[in-house]
């Protein structure tokens, strides 16, 4: 529990039923040598009430508190710092328009432990000195780092860190972080900001500053200016995860560097971005290198955990990239608009890299399907999803 | 940039392969920043490290006080381990330049951030 911000709390259950009635039979019928350690007549207790989806008076909850009298409760009511704290949950449904007078469920337990749902709203967002277009909710960046087994003394790499959003929940979890980013003005915090009324970012907006605001600095390790399909570091394995939301060409663009040659004539340098060509990176290309990329240097057991973009009208699980290296652990969708998705994908290196393993993808049926992904960005922005739209339209009149 | 990094990066353009590495180190100006001292960290960090490439950084900063090497059973060693953390985490390069021993390619360092982008002329494909 002290990992996940996915679950609020966690009980030991006595009872449950989907009446009063059913409630009390329930817990009649829960084995009195498991109630009575926490009942004796040495310990204090509290009893809360949780109701999803209705409000209660306070009359009502003392009525239902006071229905529980039945139980061989010992020991001293107290309600400030209780030893032990019991709650009754009723359930009344997820629909906030059609409330019922009963509930579905109603359940009473132990309460053993709360989750990290709090980390969701003092990590926000909305309070965060740097932010970009696209930095991760807090929620899900906390999440990320779960998926990559996270832990203290790590050395966790992000290949696209923009704003460090993600570095920020793994450094929260002890472990110390490094990120790089093509992009010079968004690694040296500069450049136009991405609040709404606020023109250019101001001193203290830099991916070291967001670590400092959450008094996670000591875990800065540092943050290079890098082409991600040139990495820089020497061989070797010394990454325990590595955790990135790669650019799906959409808000922020997919870029490499590249010679002179393989650009097609017409097209200038970009004097602002301190890249010195910059080429359009094919997705199906910077996911494969990005496998190789921890395949190299994640140490075995280690994790990688990205989002891979996908049109889900055409979407298979073929599609997900694959290396012989690295061992699927999961793939989670996230819908973002009603043909597009993106797919919170794990992977842990199970086997040694060896020079070969670079070039299995190119021999592998999975590549083929995977290059519509190029196109990526096309399908999202093109007609295809009007006339999707009119299709369905038509088919409802 | 921390001199644990320094000893981290390498280059790999076609044509250079391991000889990438080290990246010679030139500081204009340098900084000590005090960082809590994590003894399990930097523990850990001991087996990574590059021996030769950190003892030409710390050369070429003048840095005093330096390990020439892993001693016995330095994991409990606390003087050894606070050396250690002092040379790699505390120790951050502002400005300076990184140049590939091979083909002689300059990396700026500002902020303290080394910006590791090659130019056109630089590629080769």
């Amino acid at each position: 529990m002290k990992r996940t911000v996915c679950a609020k709390s966690i009980f030991e259950l006595w009872g449950h039923g989907k009446s009063p009635e059913e409630l009390y039979n329930s817990l009649k019928n829960y084995p009195v040598e498991k109630m009575v350690p926490f009942l004796h007549s040495d310990s204090t207790y509290k009893i809360k009430i949780h109701t999803f989806n209705k409000t209660l008076t306070q009359e009502e909850k003392v009525k239902r508190i006071d229905a529980l009298a039945f139980l061989p409760f010992e020991g001293k009511v107290n309600l400030k710092k209780p030893q032990h704290i019991f709650s009754i949950l009723e359930d009344y449904g997820l629909d906030p328009n059609c409330i019922p007078e009963n509930p579905h469920n109603i359940y009473f337990g132990r309460w053993i432990a709360d989750g990290q749902r709090e980390l969701i709203e003092s990590y926000s967002v909305k309070k965060r000195h740097f932010i970009g277009n696209t930095s991760m909710d807090a929620g899900l960046s906390f999440i990320m780092a779960n998926h990559g087994k996270v832990k203290e003394n790590d050395i966790v790499f992000d290949p696209f860190v923009g704003t460090g959003g993600l570095l920020i929940a793994s450094a929260h979890f002890g472990a110390y972080v490094y990120g790089t980013d093509i992009d010079y003005n968004t690694v040296h915090g500069l450049g136009k900001a991405s609040r709404k009324n606020q023109k250019w970012r101001g001193p203290d907006e830099n991916i070291r500053a967001n670590l400092r605001q959450y008094g996670l600095e000591k875990y800065y390790l540092d943050v290079l200016v890098s082409d991600a399909s040139k990495p820089s570091w020497r061989k070797g394995t010394y990454f325990d995860a590595i955790i990135t939301d790669p650019p799906y060409g959409i808000r922020e663009s997919t870029r490499r560097t590249g010679s002179q040659k393989e650009i097609p004539k017409g097209m200038e340098k970009c004097p602002e971005s301190h890249v010195p060509v910059s080429l359009s990176y094919h997705l199906s290309d910077m996911f494969f290198d990005l496998l190789n990329f921890a395949a190299e240097t994640l140490v075995l057991g280690g994790r990688l955990v990205y989002w891979l973009p996908v049109y889900t009208p055409e979407y298979t699980e073929e599609m997900v990239p694959w290396h012989p290296c690295l061992k699927l652990i999961s793939n989670c969708e996230q819908k973002l608009s009603s043909h597009t998705s993106r797919r919170l994908i794990t992977m842990e290196k199970v086997k040694k890299f060896e020079n070969r393993d670079q070039y299995s993808h190119l021999l592998s049926d999975h590549f083929l399907p995977y290059q519509g992904h190029n196109s990526f960005r096309e399908k999202y922005f093109s007609g295809v999803t009007k006339r999707i739209a009119k299709e369905e339209k038509s088919s409802q009149e | 940039m921390k001199l644990l990094t320094h000893n981290l990066l390498s280059l790999h353009v076609r044509g250079v392969g391991p000889r990438g590495f080290p990246l010679r180190l030139q500081a204009a100006e340098v900084r000590i920043n005090p960082v809590e001292f994590n003894p399990d960290f930097v523990a850990r960090m001991i087996p990574k490290v590059e021996w030769a490439a950190l003892l030409e950084a710390v050369d070429t900063l003048h840095l005093v006080e330096v390990p020439k090497g892993p001693i016995e059973r330095y994991e409990h060693d606390e003087k050894f381990l606070r050396q250690m953390h002092h040379v790699l985490l505390e120790v951050d390069v502002l400005e300076g330049t990184l140049q590939c021993p091979e083909s002689g390619c300059l990396f700026p360092i500002s902020c303290g951030i080394p910006n590791m982008l090659l130019s056109d002329e630089e590629t080769k494909t």
